[in-house]
This record gives structure tokens, C-alpha cells and sequence, in this order.
């Protein structure tokens, strides 16, 4: 067998054999179906109804109260006191009771509850009266509701992608989403396994393994040997997450979305029986479409075989480029407490890449997105943001071509300071130094 | 006939020359002793013939054809700061470094076997590193550089850190090694090690080499051709030819004194002037140590 084969089978296995990889790999998929599971449990249940029971002393109030997905509003004629009493009893979850100087003093307004009025609750009900105010003074002051009804617009713009393949509609949150999920992906795992690189020559140099080694393989073999095999583990890890993740989710989601139905069927009753003449609000509840359907309509008009492909191909590209400067580091000092003088300058262009996916996002096209997608040391991370937003096949092209060209550079860079530091004990090498080891003969 | 020669070697590092113009012949079957005070460029002529680092100018023959990377797995080599993969099962290890030297897992499997039977270390097998006391690391780590039968091998201190019962296994091993036809060279500032067990030797010093040849030639050479003789009596009356250098009393009240004779005179002529003179207790001929020679070398060298 090849050495480097060899070295690169020893790197993979010490890591995957780990305890710490194997109950990395196992718990972050649960960490993340947690995550999300507590998000879509909190999305379900803030659509649970509530009921709000209204006393209106004013009297221009009744029925005209508009409710929403998660906000009804029944009318009672009791007094404040009798209502008060059978809050709990009538399975109310808050009275709200608007006195008659309400259009002067809107600040009278009273919100009762037995619980706590969440924040979402009582802004429901104060925008759905001050809403009423506005229209009862807009008509006192002599506009019809017939001018009020037709000057209430409600845009709600559909993105539509012109491509090759005919316009199909996009949905920006979607692309955001994937754009910088990958990004992150591709940050995390160039920290993740990048410093894995940098701890395993450290780990060699410090046990002083490293001159046993040398004298039967070239520095350079070894280098590369520990940066294929610790890639490896990172595509190992990175499959496995994505197989347990698909399969956590899917098994997941297969339990929420029954409750997401049968919460949604009961909201839906809920209005019918509770507003009369909502028929809008029913309408519209029957028009939206369940948020997974929607995401899972809204990904399939993403190119995902190129997007897979540029993130496999960006994520390789990332990870070589700067795993190999890690490894140079790693054979630059002698402890890892060393190391941070020189993790500095390298994780700059990292941090600032996503730092600036913001400003990336909101101008996929711009100068600054186009720049930093074209330079190595930021291009795996600012290009498969925008790549989900469309990017020209020339820029893809160009980009890969640089990162190969920059990942071939830092290797040799890295190779040629890997090659003296491994060696080399004692003092702290200074930045001059070790642009003097780049010229030194082997 | 040679297994290694370096020709001219010369090595600079960026303020300092480690190596100036080192040329070295090492007989097949020799144990050679590779000699020098801390500093002197020991290891960076060792790296060299390792081939982890080049010579600046210079060149490295091995049996006779220039140092390549078909000759990596020929050659042995002990550093003198050990080391191994502190997580890593010592015989996952072995047999790690052994393919790494070139040898197939199965024939290294094979080696590893004798090996652990010869040492009794069979129940390290699946122990981590971390866990063997310092001296059984020592072990592991020769078996890793005899493992795939080098016929060069380098020993850099190789008795540091061996308690003396292990000491002696590792003597007797190289030994064995040296019957079976492998070349040890052996880089130590131990004295009493290259008296016992080199036949050759090189000494480096400040960069440079400044004696080289077989042990018995250098000894030769530095024989001061003076006699020690331990009597009673009176030994004043010599001829002026025959010099005292030294003279005392031994610890038992005889009278002692190193007496060097002519280059002309032989060893019979002092014996002959000694029995007319005194009663003689002991006679011998002062025949320097490798320390000596060390000493005297390095010291001459400074001037």
C-alpha cells in the first residue's frame, strides 16, 4: 500500500473510533430535531385560539371586532363584575372591556385574564380596537366606508425568477435560508476540522513521534495524509448528520404534522361557530397552505443538484485551503496556547465572511459579494450563499478555478513551513522567521 | 566495504553551520561511533543520512549509490527525543510505523510476534502508550526501529532512559544485531559505551569532523608511550631519556610515577633500568580511555 494511503487510514480511524465522534455525530442530530422541534411546537401552539369575551360599553363595538387565525372575539352583555366571575367557567381566555369615552381616551381599554395576557394576545386585541377607532373617526370626519373599504390595500408581492427553464416563482426566504445554511456549514466545518489538522501536528511535534515518521515518509506526505484523512472524517460526520437528521425529521415531523392538522382543523371549527360573517378570515385559512408544503414547494424551484454539488465542491475547497494553514501552525509552536497568535490573521477572512453574509444576502450581485466569491480565503463561504440566489456559470467557474488554484498555493506554503517547524523547538517563531523557513532548502 | 559515505557534507543554517565539510566512510558490520559535545552537529548530520533533511553541498552514498527513498526502509532510526502516539495501541502502533517503513501488514504482523515473545511483552498488545511506564515505551520504541530488519542502524543515546537490566537486553540485542551483519551507528556521549561496544569511530566537533578511524588505530595514536609503575625504592637515578611526567605516592604508601620513554627505546629497556633499580609492585602501559581521547581531541581542537 501507498504511504500516504497508510497515513491517511491511520488519521481516519484514530478520529472516527473516538468516543467524542462517535457521540458528537449521534447527539447533534438530536440537538437539532430538538431545536426545531421546539420551534414548530411554539409556531403550532401560538395558533391555538383564543377566545376573548368583549364588553362594550360603548356600543359601536359589536360584531365589528375583527378576529383572526388566533384571536376570536364573542360579545357579552354582562356587567364587567358578572363577566369577571365567569371567565374561567365560560373558558374565556381574557375579557377585555372597552369603556364608552374609548375614541377620546383609548388608553381606557382593560384587558382581564385569569393567566398571564401574552404579549401577542393583548396586541391582537389592541390592534383590532384601535383598527375600529380609526375607521369610526375616519366616517366622523366624512369619509364613507365605502372610500375606507377601498383604500385598505394589502400587497403581497410574488418573486418570480426569470431563468432559462421559463419564470418560475422563488420564495427568498427559502433561498436565504439555504444560502447561509451552507455558509455556516462550510465556517463550522473549516473551525471544526481545521483545527482537528492543527491539533493532530501538534499532538506528533509535541510527543516528538514526528522525527520517527519523517525519517520514513516525506514531511509532505505526512501533511497530506492528515488533511485527506481528517476531510474524511468530516465527510463522514457531515453524511452521517445529514442521513440521522432526514431520518430524526422525517419521523418527527411525521408525529407534528398530525397535530399541525388537527390544530388547524380545530382553529378553523373554532372561527366558523365562534364570528359570524368572517367568511374572509375562513377563506383564507382554507387557502394557506400548510408551511411544510410550502417549504417543500419552495425548495424544489432551487437548483439543488447544482447547489449540493457547489457545496461538496466549496466545502472540500474551504477546508483544504485552510486546513493546510492550520497544519503549518500546528508545526509552527510547540503548545496550543502558541497557537493563538497565529489563529488570528486566519480566521479574519472566516469570521469577516460571515460576518458580512448580511450585506451578502441582501445584494447577492453586488461588488462586494462578487469580490469576496472570487477570492479563496472567502469564496467557500460567500459564494454558496449566493449560489441558491443564481449565480452566473462564469462566476462558479471562475471562483472554483481560484480556490484551486488558492488551496494549491497555501498547500505549498504550508508544506514549506510544515516541513522546518515540525522540527524545530524552543522559542516562539516570530512572523519573519517563518517567512524565512518558506525559503529554506529542504 | 562501505554501507554509508558522506562526502563533503556541508549544512548552514540561517546564523550557524551545523555541519562543515564532514566526510565520513562507515564499514558494513561495524558499530560505529558517531562522538561529539552537545551541539556539535551530531543530529543534523543523523537527519541528514535519514534523509529528513539535505545537505546544503555535499553528498551521501549508500552502498555505494547516492542516498535515495528506495533506502528509507534500509535504515533504522532511534531518535534521541522518543516518541510515540500516546493514544494509540502499542501494537496497532508497531505495526503502523512498520508499514510506514514498507513492509506489508501481514509480514510486519509476523515480525511483531517474535518480537513480543523475545521481550515478554506480549500483554502490551492492546495497552494505549499512556499507559507503559518509561522504560517500557524505551522497549516498544526499539522494537518499532529493529522491527523491519534494517541493515543501518542508527541509535541516537540509545541506553538514556533504561534502567541498567534493560540497558543490557538492548546491548545484547544490538549485538545480536551486529553478528547478523547490520551496521549500527551509534551517537552517545557516553565513553564507557563506545570503549565497550565501537570498532570505529568519528568525532564532531564545532561543525567539523576532527578524528576518525578504527578505535584500536586511535588509541594507537594517542599512546603517550608512558608506563606506570607502582614500586619501592628510589627511581632517580634514570637515564635523562626516560622522563617522569608524573610521580605520587598510591594509597598504600608504594611509590608510583608514569615514566615516558624514547621514541627509539622499547618497553623491555625501561623494564630492564626499572629491575636494577627498585622493588616493582605494578607495570603497565598507560593506554588512553575514550574519555581521554575525547577530551584531549576536543581540547587540542580549541586551541
Amino acid at each position: 500500500m501507498n504511504t500516504i494511503l497508510i497515513i491517511i487510514k491511520r488519521e481516519y480511524l484514530v478520529r472516527v473510533r473516538k468516543k467524542s465522534f462517535i457521540v458528537m455525530t449521534i447527539l447533534a442530530p438530536l440537538m437539532l430535531a430538538a431545536f426545531y422541534g421546539a420551534i414548530i411546537w411554539a409556531t403550532v401552539g401560538s395558533v391555538s385560539m383564543k377566545k376573548v369575551a368583549v364588553i362594550d360599553q360603548n356600543g359601536q363595538f359589536v360584531n365589528k371586532l375583527k378576529g383572526d387565525e388566533e384571536t376570536a372575539f364573542v360579545y357579552v352583555n354582562d356587567s364587567p363584575e358578572k363577566a369577571k366571575k365567569q371567565l374561567v367557567a365560560k373558558n374565556y381566555d381574557a375579557l377585555a372591556i372597552i369603556p364608552k369615552d374609548v375614541i377620546e381616551q383609548p388608553r381606557t381599554v382593560q384587558i382581564f385574564s385569569n393567566k398571564s395576557v401574552s404579549l401577542n394576545l393583548q396586541s391582537n386585541i389592541e390592534s383590532a380596537i384601535s383598527k375600529e377607532i380609526e375607521t369610526i373617526k375616519l366616517s366622523r370626519s366624512g369619509i364613507t366606508q365605502q372610500v375606507i373599504k377601498e383604500a385598505k390595500t394589502k400587497v403581497s408581492a410574488k418573486t418570480i425568477n426569470l431563468s432559462d427553464e421559463g419564470e418560475k416563482s422563488t420564495n427568498s426566504i427559502i433561498t436565504t435560508i439555504i444560502g447561509g445554511l451552507c455558509g455556516f456549514l462550510i465556517y463550522l466545518s473549516v473551525f471544526i476540522y481545521g483545527a482537528q489538522v492543527m491539533r493532530g501536528v501538534l499532538e506528533e511535534k509535541t510527543n516528538r513521534i514526528i522525527e520517527v515518521i519523517i525519517s520514513s515518509v516525506k514531511p509532505f506526505q505526512l501533511m497530506m495524509g492528515k488533511i485527506v484523512g481528517v476531510g474524511l472524517v468530516g465527510l463522514t460526520q457531515f453524511t452521517l448528520w445529514i442521513l440521522l437528521t432526514i431520518g430524526v425529521v422525517s419521523a418527527g415531523s411525521a408525529i407534528f404534522g398530525a397535530n399541525y392538522a388537527k390544530t388547524a382543523a380545530n382553529t378553523r371549527s373554532m372561527q366558523m361557530s365562534t364570528v359570524p360573517g368572517q367568511s374572509d378570515v375562513q377563506k383564507k385559512m382554507e387557502d394557506s397552505k400548510n408551511p411544510v408544503a410550502e417549504m417543500t414547494a419552495a425548495i424544489k424551484t432551487l437548483n439543488v443538484p447544482l447547489i449540493a454539488g457547489c457545496f461538496l465542491f466549496f466545502f472540500l475547497g474551504g477546508y483544504l485551503l485552510y486546513s493546510s494553514l492550520f497544519g503549518a501552525i500546528g508545526a509552527a509552536v510547540d503548545s496550543e496556547t502558541e497557537t493563538q497568535q497565529f489563529m488570528l490573521p486566519i480566521t479574519i477572512p472566516i469570521i469577516a465572511s460571515i460576518a458580512l453574509s448580511q450585506l451578502i444576502i441582501r445584494d447577492p450581485d453586488g461588488t462586494l459579494a462578487f469580490w469576496m466569491s472570487m477570492v479563496p480565503l472567502t469564496s467557500p463561504i460567500i459564494m454558496m450563499i449566493r449560489i441558491p440566489f443564481g449565480v452566473p456559470a462564469w462566476q462558479i467557474a471562475l471562483s472554483m478555478g481560484l480556490l484551486i488554484a488558492g488551496f494549491m498555493g497555501t498547500t505549498w506554503l504550508a508544506a514549506r513551513i510544515y516541513r522546518v517547524g515540525i522540527l524545530m523547538y524552543g522559542k516562539k517563531p516570530t512572523y519573519r522567521e517563518l517567512s524565512k523557513w518558506i525559503f529554506y532548502k529542504a | 566495504m562501505a554501507i554509508l559515505e558522506t562526502r563533503h557534507i556541508t549544512k548552514q543554517y540561517a546564523q550557524h553551520r551545523a555541519l562543515d565539510d564532514v566526510s565520513l566512510t562507515i564499514p558494513k558490520g561495524s558499530i560505529f561511533g558517531l562522538l561529539g559535545p552537545n551541539g556539535a552537529g551530531k543530529t543534523s548530520l543523523i537527519r541528514i543520512i535519514n534523509q529528513i533533511t539535505g545537505p546544503d553541498a555535499g553528498e551521501v552514498f549508500f552502498e555505494g549509490k547516492p542516498l535515495g527513498p528506495e533506502h528509507v526502509r534500509r535504515i533504522g532510526y532511534l531518535p534521541e527525543e522518543r516518541g510515540l502516539y500516546k493514544k494509540m495501541k502499542v501494537g496497532e502502533q508497531l505495526l503502523y510505523l512498520a508499514q510506514l517503513k514498507g513492509l506489508t501488514e501481514k509480514q510486519a504482523m509476523d515480525k511483531l510476534k517474535i518480537w513480543f515473545e523475545k521481550f515478554e511483552i506480549k500483554t502490551w498488545w492492546s495497552k494505549n502508550v499512556e499507559d507503559l511506564s518509561k522504560g517500557m515505551q524505551q522497549k516498544v520504541q526499539f522494537v518499532a526501529t529493529v522491527l523491519h530488519q534494517p541493515d543501518l542502524l542508527i541509535l541516537d543515546e540509545p541506553f538514556s532512559g533504561f534502567d541498567p537490566i534493560n540497558a543490557n537486553l538492548i546491548r545484547d540485542e544490538i549485538l545480536e544485531l551486529r553478528d547478523k551483519g547490520t551496521t549500527i551507528i551509534f551517537s552517545t556521549h557516553r565513553m564507557e559505551t563506545v570503549e565497550e561496544l565501537c570498532d570505529h569511530i568519528a568525532l564532531i566537533h564545532r561543525s567539523k569532523k576532527i578524528l576518525d578511524g578504527p578505535k584500536l588505530a586511535i588509541k594507537e595514536q594517542f599512546k603517550t608511550h608512558t608506563y606506570r609503575v607502582e614500586y619501592q625504592g628510589d627511581l632517580s637515578q634514570l637515564p635523562t631519556a626516560f622522563t617522569v611526567t608524573d610521580a605520587g605516592k598510591s594509597e598504600d604508601g608504594f611509590s608510583r610515577a608514569d615514566i615516558k620513554i624514547p621514541a627509539d627505546a622499547a618497553v623491555n629497556d625501561l623494564i630492564r633500568l626499572l629491575i636494577d633499580r627498585v622493588q616493582v609492585r605494578l607495570f603497565g602501559e598507560n593506554i588512553p580511555s575514550m574519555n581521554d581521547i575525547f577530551i584531549k581531541a576536543i581540547g587540542s581542537a580549541a586551541l
